[in-house]
């Protein structure tokens, strides 16, 4: 038999027997805040966009921001965020944990999208461990891209960018 | 308001003017008291004017909320939430329109001088629930198709995904073959050459698709696979058994023979991206020709991106079974690429890449082209680009041989 059918069907094999019935790995908002506070979840609070936010936040998305304050949950100097943002077509959901100017640990919640699933995976979100913001609103280091996924990495870089300036912003108004 | 502060302020005037007159004697005790009953008085109409207005913030508080929440509900529904179809259906798109400016180098051959809106392309997505879609993608390539026009309107894909869970999508319908670099992910903001490269254009062949049913797997460690059954190609000795020209485009396309692929896929590393994919069919001839002739690809392709530098490297090799194709060493069709390319910052990009392909690379005659591309992109933002670049071809003796430059501008959405 032909060796590239033979290596075609042991793909398949190898597909369909260990995926059939794979779960996802997502992790709903709640849980994810337990885990940033360590299960004591403070009382959230608001950061309203004043004028000078919204021209800030227009240059880190590309476009004004659609809400007039974002919900954040802060205990000490540690700030955690819940922020969506379209990839290609769909809304993908990030949560972030902002201490000290830099990003502690940022989780997708929710992917929407039919390609980019990599964005989910640790093996692309370890690298925004420890990253800040610098003065002109970009990350102070290389976020490397997957090939196909353009749309989707380039959101999570947004939305990074977006939580360390909202930290910023709550740590300047306190 | 007024009034309560005129109230107090007369009575700030009354003790103060009570504590003047106390110069010239010391009040006695029934004064004393008289003047603590007022400053109690004033006191007390102060807590009630504080409690007062505690109580006007705490309702102004209310309100404010009340009204955000309304501002912000009425920002969420226009801004596509619902159940109506066209919350659930998205457009977007992709084009770009070349100038070629090509002097051909075969003495009998004709140069190519021309503007062209090479593609217009819509995708219409719909949403039947959160795991089942629609996807289709409709392209108007050279701007006017039909008889005797240069252009051709084509549907390239047609498909219902769905989501057996978060790790695992079954597509049916006609979808874009997973294999090369830019068969599926081809926005111009997303490669560089004004042209797509020749070799995928060659030799993989894209832009290639087929209909037939497709299962895609994601896993945790960064690998994730493609197999699909699916119609296959139809080649043809007029054709000279070339691989670009069996695409039947699921145009009525004969289906006496289909085809098995697969593609295994490594991502796990970022920046890094690995791919192999396979491609068996049992007869290219769809039933034609008393013979069976198998056809088998195989694919492979690596990217690297660090930091602004990336490197890119491509290589697809076609065996054909089958005498006919043999005899002029179409039986072997192959060819590669590399392609590295430094990002100058969020605007700017230079590339350089060499090509080698051959659709006769099965005899030991010279039919192997190869081109030497050099050039820039420049990004007007994340979604519109500008290219130029240079192209030196070098050709078998007898064929075309292009060299010159070509301009390109190109969108996405």
């Amino acid at each position: 038999m032909n060796i590239v059918l033979r290596t075609l069907i042991a793909l398949a094999v190898m597909t369909t027997s260990s995926q059939l019935f794979a779960q996802g790995t997502y992790q709903s908002n709640a849980d994810f805040l337990k885990e940033a506070f360590d299960d004591r979840v403070p009382e959230p609070e608001m950061l309203w966009i004043s004028r000078q936010i919204k021209r800030d936040v227009s240059e880190i998305l590309g476009n004004p921001p659609s809400q007039l304050r974002v919900r954040y949950w802060q205990k000490e100097q540690k700030t955690a965020w819940i922020l969506e943002e379209i990839g290609k077509e769909k809304l993908i959901t990030m949560g972030f944990v902002v201490s000290n100017n830099e990003i502690e640990k940022l989780s997708v919640l929710a992917f929407r999208e039919t390609r980019g699933w990599e964005i989910k995976h640790s093996f692309f979100t370890d690298q925004f461990n420890n990253v800040r913001l610098k003065e002109d609103l970009q990350l102070d280091k290389t976020i490397d891209g997957i090939s196909g996924a353009t749309l989707s990495v380039r959101a999570a870089r947004k939305l990074a960018r977006l939580a360390l300036y909202y930290h910023r912003s709550v740590q300047s108004k306190s | 308001m007024r009034s309560t502060m005129k109230t107090l302020s007369v009575a700030i005037i009354l003790a103060c003017g009570v504590n003047v007159s106390a110069e010239d004697k010391t009040p006695d005790l029934e004064e004393m008291w008289k003047i603590i009953q007022q400053q109690q008085a004033m006191l007390e109409a102060q807590k009630q004017e504080i409690e007062r207005l505690k109580n006007e913030a705490k309702e102004t508080e209310q309100k404010v909320e009340a009204t955000v929440m309304a501002v912000e509900d009425s920002m969420s529904a226009s801004g596509n939430t619902g159940n109506s179809w066209y919350n659930k259906t998205s457009i977007g798109g992709y084009g770009e329109v070349h100038y070629n400016n090509l002097e051909n180098q075969l003495a009998t051959g004709s140069d190519k001088d021309m503007i062209d809106v090479h593609r217009f392309v819509l995708y219409v997505n719909h949403e039947f629930t959160e795991d089942v879609r629609f996807v289709s993608e409709l392209e108007l390539e050279h701007s006017l198709a039909g008889d005797g026009k240069p252009g051709e309107v084509e549907l390239e894909q047609a498909y219902i995904e769905y989501d057996l869970n978060d790790t695992n999508q079954v597509k049916a319908g006609m979808f874009l073959m997973p294999v090369g670099m830019i068969n599926e992910t081809h926005e111009p903001p997303t490669f560089y050459g004004v042209e797509r490269n020749p070799v995928e254009g060659n030799i993989i062949p894209t832009t290639w698709w087929e209909a037939g049913i497709s299962w895609t797997s994601q896993f945790d460690n960064g690998f994730s696979t493609d197999l699909a059954l699916s119609s296959g190609l139809y080649l043809t000795p007029g054709s000279s058994f070339k691989i670009r020209s069996g695409r039947q485009k699921v145009a009525e396309a004969k289906a006496d023979s289909g085809a098995l692929h697969g593609r295994i896929k490594y991502t796990g590393i970022p920046g890094l991206t690995l791919a192999l994919t396979g491609y068996y069919q049992g007869d290219y001839n769809q039933g034609e020709t008393t013979s069976e002739d198998a056809l088998s690809m195989i694919e492979t392709h690596l990217v690297y991106n660090i930091e602004q530098f990336t490197i890119k490297a491509l290589y697809a090799s076609w065996d054909l079974d089958g005498t006919a194709a043999a005899a002029i060493g179409a039986d072997k069709q192959k060819g590669w690429f590399i392609e590295p390319s430094y990002r100058l910052n969020d605007d700017w990009g230079i590339f350089a890449r060499y090509n080698r392909w051959d659709n006769a690379a099965g005899d030991g005659i010279d039919s192997a082209f190869s081109q030497i591309d050099i050039g820039v992109s420049y990004w007007l933002t994340e979604d519109v680009v500008f290219k130029a670049d240079y192209q030196n071809q070098s050709s078998p003796s007898g064929a075309n041989e292009y060299d010159g430059f070509n301009l390109g501008v190109g969108y996405q959405f």
